[in-house]
């Protein structure tokens, strides 16, 4: 998976949410993670570092069935990710099965395996878009970052993603590596002909949680990045539209994470598992039940992983009373817990919550942790840092 | 789609917008699929990893925007077709700020 984009996984469908609808609102977005296997090594991926011990995978004819049951219950947009989607070979099979339900199927990739082959066959699947991972401007950067030799192939994917007619979203993550380079991502983003440019600044989840201190960029190099974002948009005509995803260590206010929890989200993980949010599966205390073993309805709408968080019984002060509250959700449940220990504290990204220094001390003290060497994302990583789990 | 990216889209058009100039023939951008959501009992726009739910009349609008019909054709279809007049002005300021957002071109 190309990064952990909290907010901008719902992009758009906050758009739809009306306010005074009842408490539990469809599905509008599955994800279907697929595999967490995959041939990058990404620092800053979003995955759980434990992904080594959870290698179960459903089969075609279980994912078939998720589909089915979520586009029943209204969810309209569906994105193929992972890991590396293109390493299951009946993808085909499922956009197919997708594009017959009257899914919009988003291929989320790093364009590993995406051969002209394969290309046409998921093209005449009806696969509506890809999105396309980059990890920098320049390939020392990328592959570096990614521990792979892949600048040059996802060039060819980028081209082969245009000669298909696809619209195109570039997605490439943002740390204090690459923010300097903002503005030659942003033209490789219109050479290759990408439609959108999602610049999307790094959520610290799984291991770029774990790699924080190493991707935490200081505020002089995120107000540069985007200056020069703001001056690219203020041309007359720019012909790619860019995503800026914000950098919420460095803001007062938390995100809107996932529009709510429970509210418009629905992530099925590579097991079967059903989260409310990819990350969800760290935050204790949660009850989170298999796609195999319960109508998917139940699980949305009665589930106890489902209802922890929804709506805002759950809330403590300060967001309990704050005037906010319907804005932002409270922000990050695995945010709440990754830095507070408690899941039901205000996102501490928020200045009203009584951690928000810890935020502040994150960012300020990186440049001394820098002492522990960066860690790539791989199967024996994944294993050392989950010894017994 | 972000806090810091373009106001998110909706039927509401933004304040004193910029008059853009329309298409002969307004056609859906390929970027865009208008499709109806029977859970949702209305029309919505989707995108790469995006929706927008539309009004009603942002959706008959929008469903005439297939590069067959001008503008004026629209509206005269749409007055036709509800048996009302005098919503021109409406039907070119929804064209405009469709054309504003990229749904349009």
């Amino acid at each position: 998976m190309t990064c952990c984009k909290k907010e901008s996984a719902v992009a758009g469908s906050s758009d739809i949410s009306t306010p005074g609808t009842p408490a539990i609102s469809p599905p509008l977005w599955l994800l279907a993670e697929l595999t967490y296997r995959c041939p990058l090594h990404c620092v800053f991926c979003y995955n759980p570092t434990q992904y080594a011990r959870l290698q179960t995978e459903m089969s075609t004819a279980q994912w078939v069935d998720v589909m089915r049951q979520a586009r029943a219950l209204g969810a309209a947009q569906l994105g193929f990710s992972g890991g590396e989607p293109m390493l299951r070979d009946d993808l085909e099979e499922l956009v197919q099965e997708a594009h017959h339900l009257g899914f919009y199927t988003n291929l989320i990739t790093s364009g590993v395996g995406f051969t002209p082959a394969r290309a046409q066959k998921l093209k005449d699947a009806g696969l509506d878009h890809v999105q396309l991972s980059f990890q920098d401007s320049t390939k020392e950067l990328n592959d570096f970052l990614s521990h792979t030799k892949t600048f040059d192939l996802k060039l060819k994917v980028a081209k082969l993603i245009k000669e298909h007619d696809w619209p195109m979203v570039m997605n490439c993550v943002l740390h204090r590596h690459n923010l300097p380079h903002v503005g030659k991502i942003i033209e490789m983003a219109e050479a290759l002909g990408a439609e959108f440019l999602e610049l999307a600044n790094t959520q610290y989840y799984g291991w770029a949680w774990t790699n924080r201190d190493q991707l935490m960029p200081t505020q002089e190099q995120l107000l540069e990045a985007e200056a020069v974002v703001k001056r690219y948009r203020e041309q007359a005509k720019p012909p790619c539209r860019v995503l800026f995803v914000v950098p919420d260590y460095f803001e007062q206010r938390p995100k809107a994470c996932m529009n709510g929890w429970g509210s418009v989200f629905l992530a099925v993980a590579p097991d079967g598992t059903a989260l409310p949010c990819h990350n969800a599966r760290d935050l204790p205390g949660l009850n989170l039940p298999r796609v195999q073993d319960q109508p998917l309805a139940d699980i949305w709408a009665r589930s106890q992983g489902f209802n922890a968080y929804r709506g805002q019984d759950w809330m403590k002060a300060p967001c309990r009373d704050c005037d906010e509250r319907h804005k932002d959700f409270g922000g990050c449940r695995c945010q709440a817990f990754l830095v507070t220990g408690d899941a039901t504290q205000a996102d501490p990204v928020c200045s009203k919550s009584p951690h928000h220094e810890k935020i502040i001390e994150l960012v300020r003290r990186a440049p001394e942790n820098r002492v522990v060497p960066i860690v790539f994302r791989s199967d024996s990583e994944s294993r050392r840092l989950h010894p017994q789990a | 789609m972000t806090s810091s990216s373009p106001p998110p889209a909706s039927a509401a058009p933004a304040p004193v917008p910029k008059p853009v100039d329309l298409p002969a023939h307004p056609c859906l951008s390929r970027l865009y699929r208008l499709q109806y959501e029977p859970v949702q009992k209305g029309w919505v726009l989707l995108y790469p990893e995006g929706m927008v739910k539309l009004s009603e009349s942002t959706a008959e609008i929008l469903r005439r925007c297939s590069g067959q019909l001008s503008p004026d054709a629209i509206v005269a279809e749409l007055e036709t077709l509800f048996n009302i007049e005098g919503i021109g002005p409406q039907v070119h300021d929804l064209l405009q700020e469709g054309v504003r957002r990229g749904w349009i071109i």
